[in-house]
């Protein structure tokens, strides 16, 4: 099993591990991204080379969350054909983890995203700005505390 | 030189912001700003009942909605962890790829218009015509379909779909041949098509690109092959891949593409299972209304075989072609009209699905479903509370790492060099932005 098998590579950073219906999932401490990271992408065993998506979630309220929000990393190998869901829980007061911009480049834009949306910082990312709202956007749209229907143009009326 | 192209600008086709900075007519430098269309897709996902978010998917790549529609449904089912009938995922599998026909026509078209070939861009609108008089003849509409449903589709096939399909089939051919011997010689395309835009394939999977572009250049991941899903597995179809990752190898991959797709779409309509009708109808065919004013007095005893002409607007949701294309599951699936008309199980379980607080209720968990959407694998990552209402959609979309990626593109070439290569790209502004 892939998960068991990363989760006894690396004991100190993984801290759960289940499949559920068909896909992997792996829970990691935040500070060990960056190792697990790099090891996931260049160890001929697990080999994943392509970064999918990397995205946040915002578990307000949710009673098993300890964490406020999750970033989650969506992994692919082509040569073995196996996905795998990394999630890294951050907390609220410091809503930051570092950057994997540089393991895989794709992550730039999609951590500049998950910036955006949800106010996660990336530590190392080489240009960490907004992508899709403008840079005098107050508040990270997607967190569920961000009304759905609040509005700030930058020209047009106001609220 | 600091060059501004866009947001506005007829080659930069949605609204997309390219800064390039250029040395004489060389670009030594660009950098991609999107955003003008964020329309909040996934915060707006959030709102409501799952099956409201279905018309917003719609709006995400708005030239091959159906691979949208169809791709969303299956993440809430997998959440669900329901199947649908046999017929249904035919029909889902067709539609699917008559959406990828028109965008890869759409995006040839689009390209070859840019560099002057106009002929090449009515021809395949041309083409694309007939594929979308098929499609309105299923959905009722061109662009933005909601055609399915978690559980299912909105209505089975009419009459008359596979004889149209067949003439698009055949009409797109013969334009396909026509745009082959426009372009493939043509000394003023292949010029500006071949060796630019280059990218290898390290860098193309390092940036997460799939799709067209990442097959262009040599390395054949399609979803519909590595993950099978639908019904894919039992189809026999080629991955076209090309070799030097230039402008010209995603034109050709394109071309190939949609040959494949009408391969596909031929053998499934061939094996696409015939729905059998279900109930004895007894060969009654009643109004709907004078169904309910029935069942309100009590005549119920005869109701349950009976079917019922429902209105011109609920076309497809009657017993004869609902059962065919939706999934017998209860919690999803809205019942047959003359159901919902005809006992009051029918009513209650419509009742249950349609009203505020109620609805479809996936159990608390998330799931990923992986479709190849016509730029790359699209997935849709769907996380449920529990509530009728989704907690979290996150759309992969697949044109966001080429974007990504298209600065270091664009970097080494010319200032000319950028329409063929953006186009080449098939950005849509709706699916990159959300």
């Amino acid at each position: 099993m892939l998960t068991d098998v990363i989760k006894s590579r690396f004991p100190n950073i993984v801290t759960q591990a289940c499949v559920d219906r068909v896909d992997n999932f792996i829970v990691i401490k935040r500070e060990g991204i960056k190792d697990i990271a790099s090891a996931l992408r260049d160890d001929p065993q697990f080999d994943f080379n392509l970064l999918m998506d990397l995205f946040g979630v915002d578990y307000l309220h949710w009673e098993e969350k300890a964490l406020r929000f999750e970033v989650i990393y969506n992994l692919y190998s082509l040569r073995k054909k196996h996905r795998l869901f990394i999630k890294a829980p951050v907390p609220e007061e410091d809503p930051s983890i570092d950057s994997v911009a540089l393991v895989w480049p794709a992550a730039d834009w999609y951590e500049r995203e998950a910036w955006d949306m949800f106010g996660v910082r990336f530590k190392g990312h080489p240009n960490l700005k907004r992508i899709l709202m403008y840079e005098e956007f107050q508040g990270h749209p997607l967190r569920k505390d961000y009304p759905y229907n609040f509005r700030q143009p930058l020209v047009g009326p106001k609220n | 030189m600091l060059l501004n192209i866009g947001p506005s600008h007829p080659a930069m086709h949605g609204i997309v912001r390219i800064v390039a900075e250029l040395d004489g007519e060389t670009v030594t430098g660009a950098e991609v700003e999107i955003g003008y269309l964020h329309r909040a897709f996934e915060k707006m996902c959030e709102q409501g009942p799952y099956n409201n978010a279905i018309p917003y998917t719609d709006r995400l790549n708005y030239v091959s909605p159906l691979i949208n529609n169809i791709g969303y449904c299956l993440a809430v089912e997998r959440l669900l962890g329901i199947d649908t009938t046999e017929r249904c995922k035919y029909i889902r599998v067709v539609m699917s790829e008559l959406s990828r026909v028109t965008d890869h026509l759409t995006c040839i078209g689009a390209s070859a218009m840019e560099m002057g070939a106009f002929t090449v861009f009515l021809y395949t609108m041309k083409a694309r015509e007939f594929w979308y008089d098929a499609i309105e003849s299923v959905t009722g509409a061109r662009l933005t379909i909601s055609y399915a449903r978690v559980g299912g589709l909105k209505s089975d096939l009419p009459e008359g779909f596979k004889e149209r399909t067949l003439r698009a089939v055949r009409e797109t051919r013969s334009v396909l041949k026509e745009v082959e011997g426009l372009l493939n010689r043509n000394r003023i395309f292949v010029d500006r098509m071949k060796d630019t835009g280059v990218i290898s394939a390290e860098d193309a999977l390092a940036y997460g690109i799939t799709g067209p572009f990442l097959r262009s250049t040599g390395v054949g991941y399609d979803v519909r092959k590595d993950q099978p899903y639908l019904v894919y597995d039992r189809l026999d179809f080629d991955v076209p891949v090309g070799e030097h990752g230039d402008n010209l190898d995603r034109y050709y991959v394109r071309m190939e593409e949609m040959i494949q797709s009408m391969r596909m779409v031929e053998q499934a309509l061939k094996d696409m299972p015939g729905g059998d009708i279900q109930v004895d109808t007894k060969g009654r065919v009643i109004p709907a209304a004078l169904m309910v004013d029935e069942a309100k007095i009590g005549h119920t005893q005869d109701l349950k075989s009976v079917e019922v002409e429902a209105d011109s607007t609920l076309e497809g949701t009657t017993k004869r072609f609902h059962d065919n294309v939706y999934s017998s599951d209860r919690r999803v699936a809205l019942p047959a009209k003359e159901d919902t008309y005809g006992n009051i199980e029918g009513l209650m379980n419509h009742f249950k699905l349609v009203m505020h607080g109620h609805g479809i209720r996936p159990p608390r968990g998330e799931a990923y479903f992986p479709v190849e959407g016509a730029n790359g694998e699209l997935g849709f990552y769907v996380v449920s509370d529990g509530t009728d209402k989704p907690y979290r959609v996150r759309v992969r979309p697949p044109c966001f790492p080429i974007m990504g990626a298209l600065g270091k593109i664009l970097t080494g070439d010319m200032v000319a060099d950028i329409v063929p290569t953006f186009g080449s790209v098939n950005m849509i502004g709706g699916e990159l932005d959300r």
